[in-house]
């Protein structure tokens, strides 16, 4: 039986203190159940803007207690990420504390260690060498390294590639070797940073059960796990608690929930079912978020609100054409309506996956989520039906109704001969977003206007001017 | 696949695992120990010859005789890795310091971009006269004279590969190094050391080959109206050259030939193949490096041993740099000390700078007054002439070929190590035979000297064309032929703005590579002939030979601007246009 194994190799299980590789640093003791581990308090991070700092966090208040499974879910620039690297001590605040144990961090937090999304391997070193590097760092001896690292090897499932190099393996292997680089220095918070989301499908499945084995097990040598994902689902199957973060405007914890289910969890079991569905309706901000979008829910909305819509409060979602139009189809093809989860399942993809495309939609005002269901709106119906050529107007139509097309069409036509430079946008949206959103704002901006025959885009000049076509067609 | 649930088998102690081996030694092994053998016998009876008692006053005697050459090639080539050890020192405590240190990164990264456009020729003088002073009455002075001329041509390329190394080192590798709170020595030796190591390996050889045509012009050189001279290839064929016997010239270039070859076969072939290891890419590579050395080395037993026993230091050096502390950054910093810190730095750093400006003005003024840059101005503009006519025939005369070559799988395989070869051969070892060729031509050095500088030049052209067009890629050759793209239109369409990028790479060096031979190429000598063209390169030497400082220092600051202001007029942009426009 491969518990008992599990406890014969580690020999912390129970006391932590006799038999582990200390060295040096003296390893705290064995925190109980529910003791906290890690604390925010009114965690902020901002990153240098054009006028003042731009939030990417804040108001981040988090507990990570001993013996609980943590999930940080939320889409791409909800800043998941960062709020790991914070708990990390790997960046600093700008505002509010990060303490383990009650002690406010200062630089590396002592009590952690990462398995990285892209798993973060010196390639010129082998497999055992990378596991070791954790407790070289520590100053244990060389034979005792080796011994607690060819038991993280064996343990993990990675007997007989001890002397092989990260290159030679597959990418769940290279994998396992992050895990086990990370278990075998025994922290306190095992932080996961989407550790799955570089893996196939199968693969991640598998090292994913394998993984919640261990933890049911009791012997995992870690007291809690932090695990960063913008799956749901695999929030759902791993953690104790699910910690969403909202994007809008920026990063914040939208709601906590707790997953009460008992493990081994059951994907088909309907409570499993009916808990995805409601992290995913708090995930796209339908459940508690005020709508931002005029027109997804026109009957408790004021009729101004679509004015109110600025550049700021309303981020492009990364959306090519293509794609939100694939969607429109694909959805104007099962009448209109579809349940999102049933689509992305059949197509193979995470829900999460088809979120900026639904977010494209929803702005365009081609569609609109109604529970769990994408529904087209009339305009969306006839732009999923219409050819190329037909398609253009259409989309023309709804996009100069989207702030930042808005802005760069009515910039160019005060001088319909003069070209704008992007620098000028490029400054006016720095006083919102980091210079990385801006440059993605700008290219989806670019992408929809281009396809809209709105404007056009020198990258040799960067300049935006008026399409010549278009503005001879109005 | 599960979680493994059995134990560890029993393993062997190290020591045993090696033990088995030793009675199974190869003929392989056999070969590879007595090379190692000879190697230090070598070094050792070669090495002895640098600390002869030499005296300023004594006469320079080079020994023409064939059968020294082997003796000289020792010498020359233990100048040449005398250097590169220096160099690769340097490389790691400058771009070390430059990448940590917020503060002299400010300082140490243009300096360094001044350094690389600086002739070091021109500094020879300064080198030699400085070494001798500091080794009275030993040739060590004159020897590290030449070995600092070498380590100035490899290491600001070196160092700067590091440096860019140290600071785009992936995040996650940082993070990891953080997070799990590696000691300052081990960040720098398992992490970012073997991440820089593709980049050192290839400039290193790149810059070792540049340095031949360094060693070749400082092993003979006259300073203050004084001839020096080292025992060496290049003296060989300087002596060879003053007696004007075109024999022993065919020899030196021969011995120099057969060196250039052999490092290249026996040391920096095996070395890339052996960076290939430290590739940060997840996946086999299509296209590796290979070496024959290195797999007959590798078939011996000895890395093995010689690992196993290196262990232990390693493991000792390890313990001892633990003292540097862990790899950890405080979160927060005081933003007053910071600015206090900075502020200080700040006004030491200007005021040292200041301080050395105005002396040196100072000096200029005393000696020959400030209109003492006149002159250089005037004549580097027709040493720019040079540079300019010199690119423009050799991209035209390159570039074709090098296209040609580069588009034939078969043709790259026979041409690119010739090339390789050409590009490192000392350009200025064939100036005699060149200069014999004006003399009997009457081809005016003003001109003939475009010649010469190209000599060594043109080869950077012509080797980055064939990298260009090697880089395009087939599908996108195979679609211009289905459209029927070919003649002007295929030009222009695909294959000028394909090897574009690659070729601004070749220009700027074969450019830089141009004004540091103007001040060989612009005077030069045959037989007791000296022929001398109007240049800013003639005007360096002509200040060299002289001991004339004030000129000197004008000489290499004007040229310096010449060459700073050329990349950041021209190549620069070149360079953006290239990254931006035409990245493949």
């Amino acid at each position: 039986m491969a518990l008992k194994a599990l406890r014969k190799l580690l020999p912390t299980g129970t006391t932590g203190a006799p038999g582990t590789p200390t060295g040096p640093v003296a390893t705290p003791p064995r925190a109980a159940d529910g003791d906290v581990l890690l604390e925010t308090a009114g965690l902020t991070k901002s990153y240098a803007g054009a006028d003042g700092e731009l939030p990417v966090l804040a108001g981040i208040d988090l507990k990570v207690r001993a013996g609980e499974i943590v999930a940080l879910l939320g889409k791409s620039g909800s800043g998941k990420s960062t709020l790991l690297r914070c708990l990390a001590g790997l960046i600093p605040a700008s505002s509010g504390t990060v303490s383990y144990r009650g002690e406010p961090l200062t630089g590396a937090n002592p009590g952690t260690a990462m398995v990285f999304q892209t798993f973060a391997l010196l390639p010129w070193l082998t497999v055992q060498q990378n596991v070791e590097l954790g407790l070289e760092a520590r100053g244990v001896p060389a034979e005792e390294r080796a011994r607690a690292a060819v038991q993280a090897i064996d343990l993990i499932g990675l007997d007989g590639f001890e002397s092989a190099y990260p290159k030679e393996l597959s990418g769940g292997m290279r994998q396992r070797v992050g895990f086990a680089r990370a278990l075998v220095v025994e922290p306190d918070v095992l932080m996961m940073d989407e550790p799955f989301s570089a893996l196939d499908v199968l693969t991640a499945e598998n090292l994913r059960g394998e993984l919640m084995e261990l933890w049911e097990s009791g012997q995992f040598p870690t007291r809690a796990v932090v695990l960063v994902t913008h799956n749901i689902e695999e929030a759902v199957l791993m953690a104790d608690r699910i910690v969403v973060l909202g994007s809008r405007p920026y990063g914040t914890i939208r709601e906590t929930v707790e997953v009460g289910l008992d493990r081994p969890r059951d994907r088909d079991a309907p409570a499993f079912q009916e808990l995805i569905d409601r992290v995913y309706r708090i995930m796209t901000g339908r459940a508690k978020e005020t709508r931002i979008s005029g027109r997804a829910e026109p009957a408790d909305q004021p009729a101004a609100d679509q004015d109110r819509r600025t550049v700021a409060g309303t981020p492009l979602p990364a959306a090519t054409v293509d794609g939100l139009s694939g969607l429109a189809e694909m959805v104007a093809h099962r009448g209109g309506r579809c349940d999102l989860a049933d689509l992305a399942d059949e197509l193979g993809l995470d829900v999460d996956d088809m979120l900026p495309q639904v977010d494209a939609l929803d702005l365009l005002g081609f569609a609109r989520v109604s529970g769990d269901d994408l529904v087209l709106t009339e305009a969306g119906t006839e732009f999923a039906g219409a050819d190329v050529q037909a398609s253009k107007p259409l989309f023309a139509r709804a996009a100069t109704e989207v702030p930042l097309v808005k802005l760069i069409t009515n910039s160019l036509r005060q001088r319909p001969d003069a070209a704008v430079r992007a620098g000028f946008f490029r400054d006016l949206l720095a006083h919102h977003f980091t210079s990385e959103q801006v440059e993605r704002q700008l290219e989806t901006a670019t992408d929809w206007g281009r396809y809209a025959e709105l404007y056009t885009y020198d990258a040799d000049r960067q300049e935006y001017r008026l399409d010549e076509g278009a503005s001879a067609k109005i | 696949m599960s979680f493994k649930a059995g134990g560890a088998p029993p393993r062997a102690p190290l020591s045993s695992r090696f033990a088995g081996r030793l009675s199974r030694m190869t003929w392989v092994d056999v070969v590879v120990a007595a090379a190692v053998l000879v190697l230090l016998y070598l070094v050792l009876r070669v090495g002895q010859g640098t600390t002869v008692r030499f005296s300023t006053d004594q006469s320079v005697a080079v020994d023409t005789d064939p059968s020294a050459l082997p003796y000289d090639a020792a010498r020359s080539l233990l100048r040449m890795f005398a250097a590169l050890a220096a160099s690769i020192a340097f490389t790691f405590v400058y771009a070390y310091a430059a990448a940590k240190s917020r503060r002299l990164e400010r300082i140490l990264i243009p300096a360094l971009d001044i350094l690389q456009s600086v002739p070091v020729l021109g500094f020879l003088t300064v080198a030699v006269t400085g070494f001798i002073a500091l080794f009275p009455g030993s040739m060590l002075g004159l020897e590290c004279a030449s070995i600092f001329a070498i380590f100035t041509s490899q290491a600001w390329n070196m160092t700067f590969a590091f440096y860019h190394s140290l600071t785009s080192l992936p995040r996650e590798l940082d993070e990891l190094s953080r997070s799990f709170r590696f000691t300052k020595w081990m960040r720098f030796w398992k992490v970012e050391v073997p991440a820089g190591m593709i980049g050192l390996v290839w400039n290193g050889m790149m810059s070792f080959g540049g340095g031949w045509f360094f060693l070749v012009a400082s092993e003979a050189i006259s300073v203050n109206n004084k001839d020096y001279a080292l025992p060496g290839v290049g003296s060989y064929a300087g002596a060879a050259v003053t007696d004007g016997d075109l024999g022993k010239v065919g020899w030196a270039i021969l011995t120099m030939a057969v060196m250039v070859i052999g490092v290249n076969f026996l040391f920096w072939r095996p070395l890339t193949a052996w960076a290939e290891r430290f590739k940060n890419e997840q996946s086999e590579a299509t296209e590796i490096q290979r070496s024959a050395v290195l797999d007959f080395l590798r078939r011996s037993h000895w890395p093995r041993l010689l690992g196993a026993s290196l262990r232990p230091v390693g493991r000792a050096l390890g313990r001892a740099a633990r003292v540097f502390g862990t790899d950890d950054r405080p979160l927060t910093v005081d933003p007053a000390r910071r600015r206090t810190g900075d502020l200080t730095f700040g006004i030491v750093a200007g005021a040292l700078i200041a301080w050395g400006l105005v002396d040196l003005g100072f000096y200029l003024n005393d000696r020959t007054g400030l209109g003492v840059f006149g002159e250089p101005l005037l004549l580097g503009l027709v040493t720019f002439v040079r540079v300019v006519v010199l690119v423009a025939v050799a991209t035209v005369v390159w570039v074709p070929i090098g296209v040609r070559i580069g588009f034939s799988p078969r043709l790259t395989r026979v041409a690119q190590p010739i090339v390789q070869v050409l590009a490192s051969f000392p350009a200025n070892f064939l100036f005699p035979l060149a200069v014999w060729f004006f003399l009997k031509t009457g081809l005016s050095i003003n001109v003939g000297g475009i010649l010469l500088m190209a000599l060594g030049a043109q080869w950077y052209i012509l080797f980055n064309t064939i990298a260009g067009a090697m880089s395009i890629p087939t599908d996108l050759r195979e679609a211009m032929d289905d459209l029927g793209v070919r003649g002007r239109q295929r030009w222009k369409r695909l294959i000028l703005p394909g090897i574009f990028p690659s070729y601004v790479t070749g220009g700027i060096t074969a450019s830089g590579g141009a004004w540091n031979a103007s001040i060989v190429s612009e005077v030069v000598t045959f037989g007791g002939t000296t022929l001398t063209a109007t240049g800013l390169g003639a005007y360096i030497a002509q200040a060299t030979s002289d001991g004339d400082f004030p000129r000197l220092i004008a000489g290499v600051a004007v040229m310096s601007l010449y060459v700073v202001g050329l990349n950041r007029l021209l190549w620069r942009r070149l360079y953006r246009l290239a990254d931006t426009r035409y990245a493949l």
